[in-house]
This record gives structure tokens, sequence and C-alpha cells, in this order.
């Protein structure tokens, strides 16, 4: 009896939560799957090394600390102070950009701190923002974006993946005019890394903002296996306890 | 009373230590038909005791200052030792605390137990319910995420639309000319003190008129009709340990789904924990679209539902204040000769299902952008939920019912 009408309420409120998130990805572009894990370090101490290496020149991160890094992705301190710190930050230090205060008329804004952006956005989100940068000429920067249309970032990594044409869906107007519709981007010019290597180099960066935005996420799931084992034994115990004390109910 | 001897004796002469446990729990007796819909009673206090644990704890590392209160969130999240889990505690608390309140507000639908003698233990319960909502509402702006910042801007600015008073009153609500610091400040101030002590206070109110007039049950009637020979209900069980110990199976099972959610998935898919928020509050930009968090959503449909006329928008402001009120009357609305759905004729169980299907329907309606059949679908769904209520005294009071029971069904 609480099994199923458990089940029930379960099932409500994922009816609830899928209305929510596809109310979230109405219009626009269907973002690509970025299928990240949270719990391959490898693939996180790659990507904190992307990210210091391509993006850390502008965008900070400055809700996650050198050294939390450090010690939840098992990077010794040698190695994080030698080839991960490039400002004048000390290791307690949250994980600051080297934009100077005057840059805010760089780029028209000033690059936004990442330490959140996978809670705001999604992973899926960041994944394919960084796979969806294409020539576009009336850009300031001579690029656009597929999932950001407008973008105000160049492409910082159009040499490892070189340059993506858009692909437009012909159509029309209504009154006879053509008009047409951004449907996708295409390689127009090689880069430096095979496609499969640059997939893989932007879906760690990913994978390491994942963890910046809750760095006790894998920890968190991890732990709550044993808490979930406890409350069944301790469920288990309680319902026996109430069956013995209710025989007596007649 | 003969007291004892040793320490409980001794307290006992001085403190009915050993009475109030009598009177509320020992010889305190409850039907023994309790069936599933009778564990949400308990499970609000146990989350209630949740909030007030977990939310002393957050006030221990939170700054209720615009400048800092996003920040000071992050701190916890990440330097403050298990500030995650406690933080997690709260947020999934709040959806929690509505989820169980809902359905022990739907208990008292199906089994009439808001019906005489129960009528203030009822309208203490709808008090507890308005205030929570009063809590909620100012918890979430806490946070000082840009959804905190813009939920608190559209609803702080519905009163407004009230005439003559609204813009004074809306200013002396936010104490600026805009939601900014001072309005965070004093939402602070009501969130940890002045409404969790409201709120205890009420709940102490509305156990002492449970156990005043006794615990209804899924039949709906009354068991002190039947007594053995010391005067106790044939039909009633000691609430201690008979519902200590079979609420201790109910309490396991609630936990087991509560962590679920705080390990696994504590933003519930955008639902407990929305996206938006996790951007620090900006005056200068809505998010891409606004709208309150799950428990309220209902009420917010009926708000947008209600079209504007003669010039203001205040109608769907009292629509909605009254499809709160509205709940208090359910006692004196309800003419049935019976109280419980098991006696009742097949007009009430249709009608009650058509008010929690437009309820669920309006929960989603205001999750949504206005746009579509979700305006249509408001507007249908607003007139059903007053239906429930306001031809409640003619459905109820013509309606065929079965014969009840002089015992409480029981099965062995």
């Amino acid at each position: 009896m609480i099994k199923t009408r458990g089940l029930l309420m379960a099932g409500l409120m994922a009816g609830l939560m899928a209305a929510a998130s596809a109310s979230a990805e109405e219009g626009g572009i269907a973002l690509l799957k970025a299928d990240t894990d949270i719990a391959n370090s490898d693939s996180l101490q790659r990507g904190a090394r992307n990210f210091m290496n391509y993006c850390s020149g502008c965008h900070s991160l400055k809700y996650l600390r050198y050294n939390r890094m450090a010690e939840d992705l098992k990077i010794p301190s040698a190695e994080l102070e030698h080839n991960l710190m490039f400002t004048s930050d000390k290791a307690f230090d949250g994980i600051d950009s080297a934009m100077p205060p005057d840059s805010v008329g760089w780029f028209g804004k000033q690059p936004p701190d990442l330490s959140l952006m996978s809670r705001e956005r999604g992973v899926d989100y960041m994944y394919s923002y960084l796979k969806g940068f294409y020539v576009d000429k009336t850009r300031p920067w001579g690029v656009n974006n597929l999932y950001l249309p407008g973008a105000s970032m160049p492409h910082v990594l159009a040499q490892l993946q070189g340059l993506q044409k858009p692909v437009f869906k012909p159509g029309s107007d209504g009154n006879g005019g053509a008009q047409v519709e951004l449907v996708g981007v295409e390689p127009m010019t090689p880069g430096a890394m095979k496609p499969e290597e640059y997939d893989q180099f932007v879906r760690d960066i990913a994978n390491f903002l994942d963890y910046a935005g809750e760095p006790i996420k894998a920890k968190r799931q991890s732990l709550g296996v044993f808490v979930m084992l406890y409350l069944l034994v301790f469920f288990v115990f309680a319902y026996l306890l109430k069956k013995e004390y209710w025989k007596d109910v007649h | 009373m003969a007291a004892g001897g040793g320490l409980l004796g001794w307290i006992d002469q001085r403190f009915p230590l050993s009475k109030l446990w009598k009177e509320q729990a020992s010889e305190y007796y409850a039907p023994k038909n309790f069936n599933f819909w009778y564990y949400f009673g308990v499970l609000s206090l146990v989350v209630l005791v949740n909030q007030l644990v977990t939310g002393i704890f957050l006030t221990m590392s939170y700054k209720p200052s615009a400048a800092e209160a996003f920040s000071s969130i992050e701190y916890i999240m990440r330097d403050v030792d298990g500030g995650w889990l406690i933080r997690y505690m709260h947020s999934t608390g709040a959806s929690a605390f509505f989820i169980v309140i809902y359905l022990h507000m739907f208990r008292a639908l199906l089994y009439g137990s808001a019906r005489k003698p129960r009528e203030l233990l009822w309208i203490f319960g709808c008090l507890i319910f308005l205030l929570l909502m009063a809590e909620a509402f100012m918890g979430y702006v806490l946070p000082w995420g840009n959804m905190s910042y813009w939920g608190a801007q559209v609803i702080v600015s519905l009163f407004s639309s009230l005439p003559w008073i609204g813009a004074s009153l809306v200013e002396w609500i936010r104490g600026d000319y805009y939601i900014a610091d001072a309005t965070l400040n004093r939402f602070f101030a009501l969130h940890v003190a002045a409404l969790p002590l409201a709120l205890v206070f009420l709940v102490i109110a509305h156990l002492m008129a449970l156990h005043e007039v006794g615990s209804n049950n899924p039949d709906g009637i009354e068991i002190h009709k039947y007594n053995d020979e010391k005067g106790h209900p044939l039909d009633g069980v000691p609430f201690h340990p008979y519902y200590t110990v079979k609420d201790l199976v109910g309490v396991a099972f609630f936990l087991l789904l509560f962590c679920a959610v705080i390990f696994f998935a504590p933003t519930f898919g955008g639902l407990f924990l929305e996206a938006p928020n996790f951007e620090p509050a900006n005056p200068l930009q809505t998010p891409p679209h606004i709208a309150p968090v799950w428990y309220f959503t209902p009420f917010y449909a009926m708000l947008r539902a209600v079209p504007s006329f003669a010039g203001t928008q205040v109608w769907g402001v009292l629509v909605m204040g009254a499809s709160v009120l509205i709940i208090f009357f359910l006692p004196w609305l309800d003419r049935s000769p019976v109280r419980s759905i098991r006696y009742r004729g097949p007009i009430y169980k249709t009608m009650l299902g058509i008010f929690v299907l437009s309820f669920i329907a309006l929960a989603v309606c205001g999750l949504k952008p206005p746009s579509g059949i979700y305006p249509t679908l408001a507007k249908v769904c607003t007139v059903l939920y007053f239906a429930f209520f306001v031809l409640m005294p003619w459905y109820t009071k013509y309606e065929r019912v079965k014969p009840v029971p002089e015992r409480v069904t029981w099965h062995d």
C-alpha cells in the first residue's frame, strides 16, 4: 500500500519535473549531449589543464580555490604551482582571471565568472557552446555561436578545432521573399586536432566546469549510497518493530 | 495526582511531566484504523524540525546583505564543513514541507476531518498553511539569486494593484523604492524569527485542538461511543507505543525519498532549486521566464488567469487571495450527513477528483509561460477549483450516502 502510493507520488513529481525541463528547452536548437563523468578524475585533471591554459586568461572561477581544486582532483602542489597557477594568487585564493580592472570594454562586456555556469545552464550547454562557433563576418570577432546567438566571445579554440560554417535551411518569409533558418554547422577548415580529439578536449572542460559548479557533487553521490543503505536497514527494523507491537491489536 | 519517588517524583510535584506524557501520548487514544493518509501529520512535524534545525545552522554562516548574501551561500556550499548537506536539507525540506502539507490537507477532504467538532483544528491548520507560504516566499528571496530577486519583485508588486493604498503599501513592504538591501534584511528577520515563532505556536495550538477533540479516522465516525470497562475506546489504541512505532516506519520511508533527493537530485530537475537562481540578483536583467517555485504555481496560475477589468489588475490578486481563504470555510461548506468518502455518493467523489486534477493542472500552468493552451486551461481550472467549494453546500446536502457503520472498519 505504502509502496504503490509512494510510487504514484514519485511518478507525479517526475511528470512535473519533465514539464519543467521541457519548458526550459523550448525554442532554440537542441543541445548536444556532453556525456561527462564527474567521477572520472583523469578527465577532470585534463579539463583543469585545458581551462587554465585556454580559458582562465579571461574567465575567473572565483568560488573555487586553487588548493581545493588540487585536493579534489589529486593534483600535487608542485604541479599546481608550476603548471596551473598563472596569476600572482596564493593557493588558498579563488581562481582569478588575468583580466585587468579596466578591461570592461574589450569584449563589450566583462567575460563572466564561470563558477556556477554549469548550475545555471547545464553541462550539455557548455559542451555544445564550445562546439557551436561558426564563421559570421557581421560579428566583431568574425564568429557567432549556434547555441548563444550574438555571443561576444571570440573563438579562442579555433586553432584546435578549425573553423565551421553555418548550415541554413532555405524557407520563405510568407511574402515571397527568401528567409533562411540556421539549423546547424559543418566543418570549413581543419584545425590542429581531429574532431574526436577536439570533442574530448571540450568534454573535459565541460566536466571540469561541472565539478567547479559543485565541488562536493561526486562525494555527495557516493555518500548518498551509504545513507540509502542505512535507511533501508532502518526501515526494515522499524517495520518489524511495528509488526511486533501491532500483533496484539484486534 | 499522587507522585512517585525519585527524580521523576521530584519533577512531578513541581511540573506536570507525567501528566502531560499520559494525556498527550501514553493514554491518548487514537483510532486503530489509520491508513496511509495519516502519516502526513507526523511527517510535517519531522520536516518542521528539519527546517528549524538546519535553518539555525544556515543562519550561522549566511550574510543577510545584498552585497554578500549570494557569496555567503556559495561559502556554505563549499567552505563550511557539511554546509552543502545542511543547505540541501533546508532547500529540499521547503519543497517536502509543501508536499506533505498538501497531502495532509487532501486527507481532510477524503475523510471529512474538518467537520464538527474539528473546525478550530482545521482553521489552525489553514493558518499554518498561510504562514508557511509567507515563510517559504521570504526564504526563497534570501539566496539573492536572480530568480529570488525577480520573484520578489513580481509578488511584492501584486500589492500595488490594491486601490488607493497600493503604491505606498509596496514601498512600506520593500523599505525602498525597489527590491533592495533593506528588503532582504527585513525578509531575513521575518524568515528566521517572527514567522517560525508564530508557526511553532500555531503547531502547538493545532496539536492541542487535536488532542482535545480526538483524531478523526478513515471511516469518519467517533470512536468514543463503545468503551471497555476502563472507559477506553474499544476501537482506539494508545498513541504511544502503537502510533509512535507505526509512525517510525512512515518516517523511515519518507527519509528514504527525502535523502534520495538530497543526495542524488538536490535541484530536482530545476523544480526545487531553479537554474536561474545560480546567477546573482541582477536588477537590470530579468531571467528568461519568471515563475514561482512549484508549490506556489497553482495560486500563481489563478492570479494570471483573471484578466484585467475596469483598468485594474486587482481582480487577479483578489481571486488568488480568495483561493486560499475559501479553504478556511470548508467545515461549513460541507453539508453531507457523513464525513468519510467511503460512505459518500459518486458526486462528491467526482467533484474531489476534478478538484485534484484542476489543482495539478494549475500547478503545470503556473510553471509554463502564458502561451498556447495554458491560459485557457488555467481559466477553466480556476473555475473548477472554486466550483468545488462554492457548490459544495448543494452537492453534499442532496447526495445519497451509504449507511455508516457503528464501529470502525478493521481487517485483521
